[in-house]
C-alpha cells in the first residue's frame, strides 16, 4: 500500500499522564483524513508527535520512506510535512509579509519560494492587503489563513491542521475549509485534519478517526459514518467501540 | 551647566558599555530563555588575548600591537569561537533543560572561563596600554570630550544599526526573531534550532569582543573577574528593560549608566561607597512600577 503517512502503535506520555496509547493509522497520498474527539483526547498530541514536536514513548511513524521518530521538528519539515498548530502560532510581532517567508526559506532556490509566494497571495488576497501589518494586529481568521499560507510556503506533500476552525466565525471556517481543499486539488496535498466536532467534517473528509482518551475509537469512511450516529457513541462513549463497526485494528 | 553635560557624556558612554552587553545577553535569552553569566567572561577572554600569556604583572601587548583592522577581527574571531564552544560543549546538551538549569550552567562556564585566565595569565590585575592616543579631548565649546567616549558611542550606534538591519532584512535575522518568538513553531517552519542558536551566540561573541576592546581601553587594566559586574549591571538592564525585548535591553542598558554615573557624581561623598545599593534601590523601584519592565516585549512565553 502506498501510504504517506503510517502511526503503528503509538504512546505518547507526558511524565505520568499517557495522552496516547495504541495509535494506528495510515493516510494514503492525496487523501484528507480527519481526527475528530473531545477536548483532552490526543489530537493535538498526535499530531505534535508526527511533526516531530513531541518524542513517541513507543511505536513507530513512518512519513514515506521515512522514520520520523526521535526526528528534530526541523528536518521533519525539510522531508514534506507541514504543521498548522492548534492556536495559530503566528508570529505576531514578524509581519504578515515575514511570516510567510519563513516558510520559503527551506529552499534553497529563491525563485520558487517567491513564486510560491505569489501564487498563495493570490488564494489569500486578504493577506495581500496586509503585508506590511504587524500579523499579531490581524483578526483570528486572517491570523488562521496566514498559518496555512505560511505552512504551505514550505512545500509540504502532507499538511496537518490542528482544529482550523477554533474560535471563528461558521464563515470564516468555510473559507477556510474551501481554501484547503483547492489546495489538495491544485497541488495533490494530502491533509490530516482535527476537530472536535465532525458536522463540517463529514461533508469534506475521506475518512475519519475518533479519538477518545488517548485511544482510537472508530474509523471508517465519511461515506459510511454519514449518519453520525457511530461517530457519536465512539465520541462520547456510549456502549462499547468494539461492538461498533469498522472499529480500528 | 559644564559639570552637568560632562557628567551625561560619562554617562552616555558607560551606559553603552552596557547596552552593548544587555544586547548580548537579551539576544540568547530572547531565542534560548538563557541569562548567560558566562557573557562577562567572554569580554575578559577578548580583553587577555590581546597580550602574550604569562603571569608577569605588566602587560605585553601581543593581538594588542597589530594594526586595528587586523586586531578587531581577530579578537572578534577569538571570542566568537569561546562563546561556540561554549554552547556546543555546555549548552547543546542541556537544550531541553529548564531555564534556571541554563542559568547555572552558564555560572560553570564563567567559573571556568575565570580559572582558565587565571592559570595562564596570573590572579592579579595587570595594566595594559592599549590605545592611549584615544584618551586626548576634544573641545566642543567649553566642554572637553575624550575622544575613546565619542569613539565607544559611535561603535556602540554603528553595532545596534547593524545588528538592527542584519534581524529585519535578512532572511537569517527573520528567523531569529522567529525562534525568540515562538521557537518550537519555527522549527516547525523547518527554522533549523542549532543554527539560529549558533548564529545567536556568535553575534553576542561580536558584541562581547567589542566590549573588550572599549573597556580595556577605557580602563587600562585587566583583570581576570573584570567581566563580572559588567555581566552583572547588563543582566540589570535586561530586566529592568524588559526580558525578551532587545530594545528594552539598549534602553535598560542606557538607563543603569546613566543613574551609576549621576548617583556617583551627585550622592553625598559619604554616601558614594553606597552607590549600587541605591542604583539597585532604584532597579526595584522602576520594577515595582512596571514589573514587565521598561519596554515590556510582546513575545509570549508559551510552549507547546
Ligand atoms: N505539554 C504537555 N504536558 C503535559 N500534559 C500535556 C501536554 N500537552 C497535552 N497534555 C495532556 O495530554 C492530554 C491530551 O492533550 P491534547 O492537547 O493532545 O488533546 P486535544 O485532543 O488536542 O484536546 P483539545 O481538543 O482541547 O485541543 C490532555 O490530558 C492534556 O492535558
Ligand atoms: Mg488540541
Amino acid at each position: 500500500m502506498g501510504a504517506l503517512l503510517t502511526v503503528d502503535d503509538v504512546h505518547v506520555r507526558y511524565g505520568d499522564l499517557v495522552a496516547l496509547r495504541e495509535v494506528s493509522l495510515s493516510v494514503a497520498q492525496g487523501e484528507v483524513v480527519c481526527i475528530i474527539g473531545p477536548n483532552g483526547a490526543g489530537k493535538s498530541t498526535l499530531l505534535a508527535a508526527v511533526a516531530g514536536g513531541v518524542t513517541p514513548w513507543r511505536g513507530a511513524i513512518r512519513f514515506g520512506d521515512v522514520d520520523v521518530v526521535g526526528i528534530r521538528p526541523e528536518v521533519v519539515a525539510r522531508q514534506g510535512l507541514s504543521l498548522v498548530p492548534e492556536g495559530r502560532h503566528i508570529f505576531g510581532t514578524l509581519t504578515v509579509d515575514e511570516n510567510l517567508r519563513i516558510g520559503g526559506f527551506i529552499h534553497k532556490g529563491r525563485a520558487d519560494a517567491k513564486a510560491d509566494y505569489e501564487r498563495l497571495l493570490e488564494l489569500f488576497p486578504r493577506l495581500r492587503e496586509r503585508l506590511n501589518f504587524p500579523a499579531g494586529r490581524l483578526s483570528g481568521g486572517e491570523q488562521q489563513m496566514l498559518a496555512v499560507a505560511r505552512a504551505v510556503m514550505t512545500r509540504p506533500r502532507l499538511l496537518l491542521v490542528d482544529e482550523p476552525s477554533l474560535g471563528l466565525a461558521p464563515r470564516i471556517v468555510d473559507q477556510i475549509y474551501e481554501i484547503l481543499l483547492d489546495l489538495r486539488r491544485r497541488e495533490g496535498l494530502t491533509l490530516v485534519i482535527n476537530e472536535q466536532s465532525s458536522n463540517r467534517i463529514l461533508k469534506h473528509a475521506d475518512r475519519i478517526y475518533v479519538l477518545r482518551g488517548g485511544r482510537i475509537q472508530l474509523e471508517g469512511r465519511a461515506a459510511d459514518l454519514a449518519d453520525g450516529e457511530a461517530i457519536r457513541s465512539a465520541y462520547f462513549g456510549f456502549g462499547s467501540p468494539a461492538t461498533l463497526e469498522g472499529v480500528a485494528p | 551647566m559644564i559639570a552637568f553635560l560632562q557628567n551625561l557624556i560619562d554617562a552616555v558612554s558607560l551606559g553603552s558599555i552596557y547596552a552593548l552587553t544587555a544586547l548580548g545577553i537579551g539576544l540568547l535569552f530572547g531565542i534560548l530563555r538563557l541569562i548567560n553569566f558566562a557573557h562577562g567572561d567572554y569580554i575578559t577572554i577578548g580583553a587577555y588575548a590581546l597580550i602574550v600569556p604569562s603571569a608577569d604583572v605588566t602587560a605585553r601587548l601581543m593581538i594588542g600591537e597589530l594594526p586595528l583592522v587586523v586586531m578587531t577581527p581577530l579578537i572578534c574571531l577569538i571570542v566568537v569561537v569561546v562563546a561556540l564552544l561554549s554552547d556546543v560543549l555546555v549548552f547543546r546538551p542541556l537544550r531541553r533543560a529548564s531555564s534556571p538549569t541554563l542559568m547555572i550552567a552558564s555560572f560553570a562556564v564563567s567559573y571556568i572561563i575565570q580559572n582558565g585566565v587565571m592559570m595562564f595569565y596570573g590572579a592579579r590585575p595587570k595594566a595594559v596600554d592599549l590605545w592611549s592616543g584615544a584618551n586626548t579631548q576634544i573641545l566642543i565649546g567649553d566642554l572637553r570630550v575624550p575622544m575613546l567616549q565619542l569613539i565607544i558611542l559611535v561603535v556602540t550606534l554603528v553595532l545596534m544599526a547593524a545588528l538592527t538591519l542584519f534581524l529585519r532584512k535578512t532572511p537569517y535575522g527573520i528567523q531569529m526573531r522567529a525562534a525568540a518568538e515562538d521557537f518550537r513553531m519555527a522549527t516547525y517552519l523547518g527554522v533549523r534550532g542549532n543554527l539560529v542558536i549558533g548564529l545567536a551566540f556568535a553575534i553576542s561573541g561580536i558584541l562581547a569582543a567589542a566590549v573588550s576592546l572599549l573597556y580595556t581601553t577605557q580602563s587600562g587594566s585587566l583583570s581576570h573577574t573584570m567581566g563580572l559586574p559588567l555581566a552583572l549591571f547588563a543582566f540589570v538592564a535586561v530586566v529592568v528593560g524588559g526580558m525578551g525585548s532587545l530594545v528594552g535591553a539598549v534602553v535598560g542598558g542606557f538607563a543603569i549608566g546613566i543613574i551609576v554615573t549621576m548617583l556617583q557624581a551627585y550622592l553625598p561623598p559619604e554616601l558614594r561607597a553606597f552607590r549600587d545599593a541605591f542604583a539597585f534601590a532604584f532597579v526595584i523601584l522602576v520594577l515595582l512600577v512596571r514589573p514587565a519592565g521598561l519596554v515590556p516585549s510582546r513575545t509570549t512565553f508559551e510552549r507547546v
